[in-house]
């Protein structure tokens, strides 16, 4: 389940995560990406991380709910629901990005519950550089 | 590189066919660090109730946008990239499951396409309203 008390709560910032290239190539290979997501036509000298690379950095956040007493997130009854990656600018080899989780909303349907958390990524000038909404769906005890 | 003048509404950008095994959701639950053993162990996954071992969620939606990328020919030109996930992709022990992503010209808006993705396995759609805004 879920403590429905939690919307609206804001998580502190994680630490500085430093994006390294072969990380990216690494998880670029994992999600079948062809050899051509390098090039990077605004700054040749670049590595550009992946479309769902910032869901990396948005597992820092969600690991604060998830050891959060108050949350009572039980991850064994969570099903991942929905995704989305805005960016404002593309994540880059070398960028050092914290994130800051707010749970957004939680919803009741069915006996489940809907929580969307809204994960905003900043690089290492405070910058906005990708919001990243994820939505678990946590299963009733009937379900 | 795609020119946006040339996009038309309904225009198909990218199809693709990947096979996913096993050794690619070990491969993920390194890169991607969840190592959440109901994507590796079958004794795990039928202990909570699921009918075998699945897909990382995340993995699919990494997939799906990949011939966007390859047809894009840059990563760094997709703002925008939601996906639901609708069904599981159930990969067997020993035999890979087969993806099958075609990506579409949805609409055309302030020098921004979207691309409408559709992901099916086993002949059913395993993603709802995947979406991408790019700036070709």
């Amino acid at each position: 389940m879920v403590n429905p008390a939690i919307e609206g709560k804001r998580y502190p910032r994680t630490p500085s995560y430093l994006v390294g290239r072969e990380k990216l190539r690494e998880f670029a290979k994992a999600t079948y990406l062809p050899a051509s997501f390098e090039v990077n036509a605004s700054d040749q000298a670049q590595l550009v991380a992946p479309p769902t690379f910032p869901v990396v950095i948005q597992e820092q956040s969600l690991k604060l709910v998830l050891s959060d007493p108050e949350a009572k997130l039980d991850f064994s009854r969570v099903v991942h629901g929905d995704q989305r990656f805005v960016f404002e600018r593309p994540i880059v080899a070398g960028d050092e990005l914290t994130s800051e989780l707010v749970v957004a909303s939680i919803k009741t349907l069915a006996g489940n519950h809907l929580v969307t958390f809204n994960t905003e990524i900043f690089d290492a000038s405070n910058k906005l550089v990708c919001t990243a909404i994820s939505t678990l769906v946590v299963r009733g005890e009937s379900a | 590189m795609p020119n946006l003048s040339e996009l038309t509404v309904g225009q198909v950008v990218a199809e693709k066919t990947f096979e996913i095994t096993r050794d690619s959701l070990v491969r993920y639950a390194g890169a991607s660090g969840d190592f959440n053993p109901i994507h590796y162990r079958d004794d795990i996954a039928q202990q909570v109730g699921l009918p075998g071992v699945l897909a990382h969620g995340m993995l699919t939606m990494g997939v799906s946008i990949s011939p966007v990328v390859e047809w894009l020919g840059d990563a760094a030109k997709v703002l925008d990239y939601s996906v639901r996930f609708t069904k599981p992709v159930l990969v067997p022990a020993n035999s890979p499951a087969m993806l099958s992503v075609s990506a579409t010209v949805g609409a055309i808006e302030d020098g921004k396409a979207r691309i409408d993705i559709t992901t099916s396995f086993e002949g059913n759609n395993v993603l709802g309203k995947a979406q991408a805004w790019v700036k070709p």
